[in-house]
């Protein structure tokens, strides 16, 4: 298991190729695994963490606090481009997952959020957080069924978002739907980070 | 979840996870970012023989770049055992890694406008 330098250039010069991330949120059922899968160039991958081991293993109740199974569990997707690699991070759906997402947000490019037209309320949670740490995001209306429950301004009054950030309503299984939607992420990261925000 | 009659069974794994990384939760250094990208080096090629188990299984993994979050699914580990042996494996000069974001710094002008380019590509 040990090793030993055997020179002084042992320490590997840093790849030149950078991960770039997204982070996509939404409540429970919301269609972020749904969205990732599809612009995704790989199957969606889970990758899990015990609470503990993060020695932040503690919910309202007190009781993770002995158990060490309990686990976040995260789905991601990735887009392979010449410099970078794209990954695109669902976030864990339950409140008391918080504490990951201060790390997924972390250099991230920006996040989207899948808001349920019909449970709103569930997207004033993760709105705020992103908000809250400058974050730059776009909010995203899931059109399964091919309608909506909510025209977009009714949905950016119930919400209040401002005019300056996007919302969309697409298909989240549609390819070129979520292509648009990243697109759109990005842009607005753009102009966000040219007013100097 | 706290009650999955299956819970019991991930324990005797969990421990030797652990075992993996001889008892330690975290790394020496800093902690990888979990987008963190690995790559094997020449060095790690020339180890790899010599290698076992869940670092092998890392080190042919990564011929090409893979994320920290990715070696941890494909391998079958948790994420924070990903980034120890990662951690170990880096600093042996096994593996490459790219650099750490600083603070919460996001990704600057040119690297935006390049993703858009490449996202309008894709």
């Amino acid at each position: 298991m040990t090793s030993r330098p055997t020179d002084l250039l042992d320490k590997p010069a840093p790849l030149t190729t950078r991960p770039l991330k997204i982070v996509i949120a939404g409540g429970f059922a919301s269609g972020k695994t749904t969205f990732v899968e599809a612009i995704s160039e790989i199957q969606p991958l889970t990758t899990e963490a015990p609470m503990t081991s993060l020695g932040l293993g503690i919910d309202q109740t007190g009781e993770v606090r002995t158990k060490t199974t309990t686990t976040v569990a995260m789905d991601f997707g990735r887009i392979t481009f010449e410099q970078t690699m794209l990954y695109l991070f669902g976030t864990p759906g339950q409140d008391r997952f918080w504490f990951m997402w201060d790390e997924l947000v972390r250099g991230a490019v920006g996040a989207v959020v899948i808001a349920d037209t019909r449970r709103l309320a569930d997207s004033f949670a993760p709105l705020d957080f992103f908000e809250q740490r400058g974050v730059p995001y776009v909010v995203v209306l899931n059109r399964f069924d091919g309608s909506l429950h909510h025209e977009i301004p009714e949905v950016r009054d119930a919400l209040g978002i401002v005019d300056t950030i996007p919302v969309l309503a697409v298909d989240v299984r549609e390819r070129l739907d979520t292509k648009k939607v990243l697109i759109s992420l990005v842009r607005h990261a753009i102009e966000q980070r040219k007013r100097g925000a | 979840m706290s009650e999955d009659p299956t819970s019991g069974g991930a324990a005797p794994r969990f421990v030797r996870q652990f075992a993996l990384t001889q008892g330690r939760a975290r790394s020496h250094g800093e902690d990888l970012a979990l987008d963190t990208l690995v790559k094997i080096t020449p060095v790690g090629e020339r180890a790899l023989p010599r290698e076992m188990a869940e670092r092998a299984a890392i080190l042919r993994y990564v011929s090409s770049p893979m994320s920290i979050a990715e070696i941890s699914a494909r391998v079958g580990v948790h994420l924070g055992i990903a980034r120890v042996i990662v951690s170990d494996l880096a600093a042996a000069g096994l593996v490459a890694v790219s650099e750490a974001v600083t603070g919460d710094g996001r990704p600057d002008l040119p690297t935006l406008e390049r993703l858009l380019n490449d996202l309008q590509a894709y």
